[in-house]
């Protein structure tokens, strides 16, 4: 039987509270002001130096400046930039190079990590073999591979195929093979740190799932199949996803294995094209305006695979 | 208030001053100046790098400093460095655009409508007499107009180059050829190209650009020697599709796959021709005089290698060279005192003959090269262009028979056109593809071009 006379009068109850809560508040507000003071800091930056130049550049997007005079022009930098020539074929070629890094630079760390996740020998030393690449500077690890895609004898992956007796290539001056042999110097610069993100997921896959079906007679195929990529399928899609945003913004490698555009435009991206506007044109607001088309790409892409996605199952 | 929340404040007012403070990094690298006992503090960007001519001549350029303020007590300069990025137009573009240029800050001849769009330079047309720049009258007006817009100047240039056939000798010698008598017609530039290619062990006869838009601009170049320019006069209509323009690709073209003569290494940019040139790799190209310097101080060459000829042409003299340079601005809001102190230091350093950049006395004791038909700023037959020419005569360290026959066959210059950066994209591919594609239809990549000229950059910025 519940005490009541134990209990305040109603009308004394609310305002009691509301000064409890509010109390209760200050309290935490003040035990953790040291945490805000920190945080404002951090939010405080990033929202100077990430969201301002986002927001700026959208502003940019929409308006011309000539003689020191800013106007806006509505939608001008938007129609400039959908008529430049560069521009349909520097789309294709981001879209070509987001697919094919994604046959060669999704799948292959994949299959590597659970290569290395059989070893019993040498763990340590092949992880830091295979994330050694991702230590070199990506501007010196591509300079690399402009002096082995040497098109004549001189470039040493000719050279092996010449000694190979197999038919040599024009590499990235090749239209046919820009693309591609951006991907292989991509992918080799930047598979090491996704092959330690699966190993580490992999590494969490309890072991009796194996043994079980070991006893139901699943080869390693089948085990792969059934077990490996299910228990990790969080992880892929999260990679997936960060591949896809990463390799639409393909830059570095353009202007490095092919000095930009390569042979007629073969290697021009988008972003290597706003470069060209905003530094070379001194167009900075036809710039704007295609990154903000980038980002708007990404921006709905990302949303409808987190929509599509698998989720984490909770219980 | 209690000492916690003392130290909470405390907290909250350091980091928001590390933010205010990492945000002021952005405010400008100019200076106020101005003091009232009369003193003026100027910025001053590009020096000579610590790196050029193992920092000889960063040396010369402290020591002109020191002499200038000396002379000028009331003038205080400070050099601001920034690398390599003087050399770089992207570098020069995010300077500029960000606000952080110097008090007298360097650009290009053809920077002045990106300064002036982005509003970040004085109008100094008031500030030029006979007092502050004595030798304005002097200067070629191909160096002074490039910074002049509607009788206004913006900027005093104060080097200048054009075009030649820069050629290497050593290999002309091998190759049976006469290095006195460098070739004058592309069709001499063929034929030699051809004999020197025949050395093997990977010498190039002839080699030219087709990336980063040193294709489009070297193509613009030998389209000038033939006559012809990539828009018309009146800047209205492209017209790369010339039978100029034509003549142009196809001896490319023969050269590359009928003679094999330009190597099968294609889409170079700026520094992979002069790398293959340091090397000795390289037979001819066509550059500036400061492509010697540039081969021998960054590309570890030799200037005994190198000589110069005039632009080559079609079957004759040619009718036009490119010709280019630099100068300095003054950045919008730098006073009176400033801009005067400015002119005054731009006089002293690199407009009087004897001093500065044209102390060949100072140069020569320091063991720099001294000879080089570079910079052209003087008019022929000025008092200057004569000093000028006795004393580089008298200090030169350099064989001057390697430049006579460019000295001697001066070529008229032509400037680049308005929005040339955007022209030259456009045309590098037209290069690459006649370098690289054995059956290129020209008479297409040419009309392609022209459209793509006239449509993205003379209607879009009409």
């Amino acid at each position: 039987m519940t005490d009541l006379a134990v209990l305040p009068p109603v009308a004394d109850v609310a305002p009691r509270a509301a000064r409890s809560r509010h109390g209760a508040m200050r309290r935490k507000l003040f035990d953790n002001l040291t945490g805000h003071a920190f945080l404002i800091g951090a939010v405080v930056c990033f929202g100077f130096f990430s969201w301002y130049p986002m927001v700026r550049e959208f502003i940019m997007s929409f308006q011309q400046t000539h003689r020191g005079v800013t106007t806006w022009v509505g939608w001008k930098n938007y129609e400039n930039v959908w008529h430049d020539a560069a521009f349909v074929q520097a789309w294709k070629n981001t879209l070509y190079f987001t697919v094919l890094a994604l046959v060669v630079g999704y799948a292959l760390p994949f299959f590597i990590a659970v290569l290395l996740n059989e070893f019993r020998h040498a763990r340590g030393y092949l992880r830091f073999l295979v994330y050694l690449p991702v230590m070199l500077p990506p501007a010196s690890g591509l300079f690399l591979f402009k002096y082995a895609y040497d098109p004549s004898d001189a470039g040493i992956f000719n050279y092996i195929l010449k000694t190979l007796h197999l038919p040599t290539s024009e590499w990235v001056q090749s239209q046919a093979m820009t693309m591609p042999s951006l991907v292989i110097a991509s992918t080799w610069l930047n598979m090491g740190g996704t092959i330690l993100i699966y190993l580490a997921s992999l590494q969490n896959i309890p072991g009796e799932l194996y043994e079980a079906g070991e006893l139901d007679g699943a080869g390693i195929w089948r085990q792969i199949w059934h077990v490996t990529i299910p228990q990790t399928r969080l992880i892929l899609s999260l990679m997936f996803l960060l591949q896809v945003v990463a390799t639409m913004q393909l830059f570095v490698e353009p202007l490095i294995l092919a000095n930009g555009d390569g042979n007629q435009g073969s290697a021009t991206s988008v972003v290597y094209l706003m470069y060209q506007r905003a530094f070379y044109e001194h167009d900075l607001n036809g710039a704007a305006a295609l990154g903000g088309m980038l980002l708007i790409v990404l921006l709905v892409f990302s949303a409808v695979y987190t929509r599509l996605a698998p989720k984490q199952e909770t219980d | 208030m209690s000492t916690r929340l003392h130290r909470r404040i405390a907290v909250v007012a350091a980091l928001s001053s590390v933010c205010l403070g990492l945000a002021a990094c952005g405010s400008g690298s100019g200076t106020k100046g101005g003091s009232a006992d009369g003193k003026v503090t100027i910025t001053v960007d590009c020096p000579p790098l610590k790196t050029d001519n193992g920092g000889k001549s960063l040396a010369n350029w402290n020591s002109d400093v020191k002499a200038f303020e000396a002379a000028n007590p009331n003038i205080t300069i400070k050099t601001v460095s920034v690398g390599a990025q003087c050399d770089n137009p992207p570098d020069f573009t995010a300077r500029l655009q960000g606000g952080t240029q110097t008090d007298v800050f360097y650009g290009y001849m053809t920077d002045l409508n990106q300064v002036l769009d982005a509003d970040g330079a004085e109008d100094i047309t008031q500030y030029i007499t006979k007092d502050t720049v004595p030798g304005w009258d002097s200067i070629s007006d191909n160096i002074k107009n490039p910074f002049i817009e509607n009788g206004h100047v913006y900027g005093i240039g104060y080097a200048g180059y054009t075009m030649g056939l820069v050629y290497n000798k050593t290999l002309f010698a091998q190759a049976g050829l006469d290095p006195t008598k460098p070739p004058t017609t592309w069709q001499d530039v063929a034929t030699a190209a051809q004999k020197i290619a025949a050395l093997g062990n990977g010498v190039v006869g002839y080699e030219d650009y087709s990336a980063g838009n040193t294709g489009g601009w070297h193509f613009t170049a030998e389209l000038y020697s033939r006559g012809g320019a990539d828009v018309s006069t009146d800047g209205k209509s492209a017209t790369v599709n010339s039978p100029e323009a034509q003549a142009v690709l196809g001896n490319l073209h023969d050269m590359r796959f009928n003679g094999n003569s330009m190597g099968v290494k294609q889409l170079l940019g700026w520094p992979d021709l002069l790398t293959n040139a340091g090397a000795g790799k390289v037979g001819m190209f066509i550059g500036a005089p400061d492509t010697i310097t540039a081969i021998v101080t960054q590309f570890k060459g030799q200037y005994s290698d190198w000589m110069m000829g005039p632009m080559p042409g079609d079957g004759g003299p040619a009718k036009g060279t490119l010709g280019g340079g630099s100068g300095y601005f003054f950045k919008k809001g730098a006073s009176a005192d400033q801009i005067k102190a400015g002119l005054k230091w731009i006089t002293f350093e690199d407009l009087t003959p004897g001093q500065g950049q044209f102390n060949y006395a100072l140069q020569k004791a320091s063991g720099l090269p001294v000879g080089l038909p570079e910079p052209e700023i003087w008019k022929p037959g000025t008092a200057e262009a004569q000093k000028d020419n006795d004393l580089k005569k008298a200090n030169t360290n350099l064989d001057l028979d390697a430049f006579a026959n460019y000295v001697a066959n001066p070529v008229p210059v032509v400037t680049e056109p308005a929005n040339a950066q955007a022209i030259y994209a456009i045309l590098d591919g037209v290069m690459s593809a006649t370098l690289t594609d054995p059956n290129a239809n020209i008479t297409k990549l040419l009309n392609d071009a022209n459209n793509k000229i006239q449509n993205t950059v003379i209607n879009a910025g009409s």
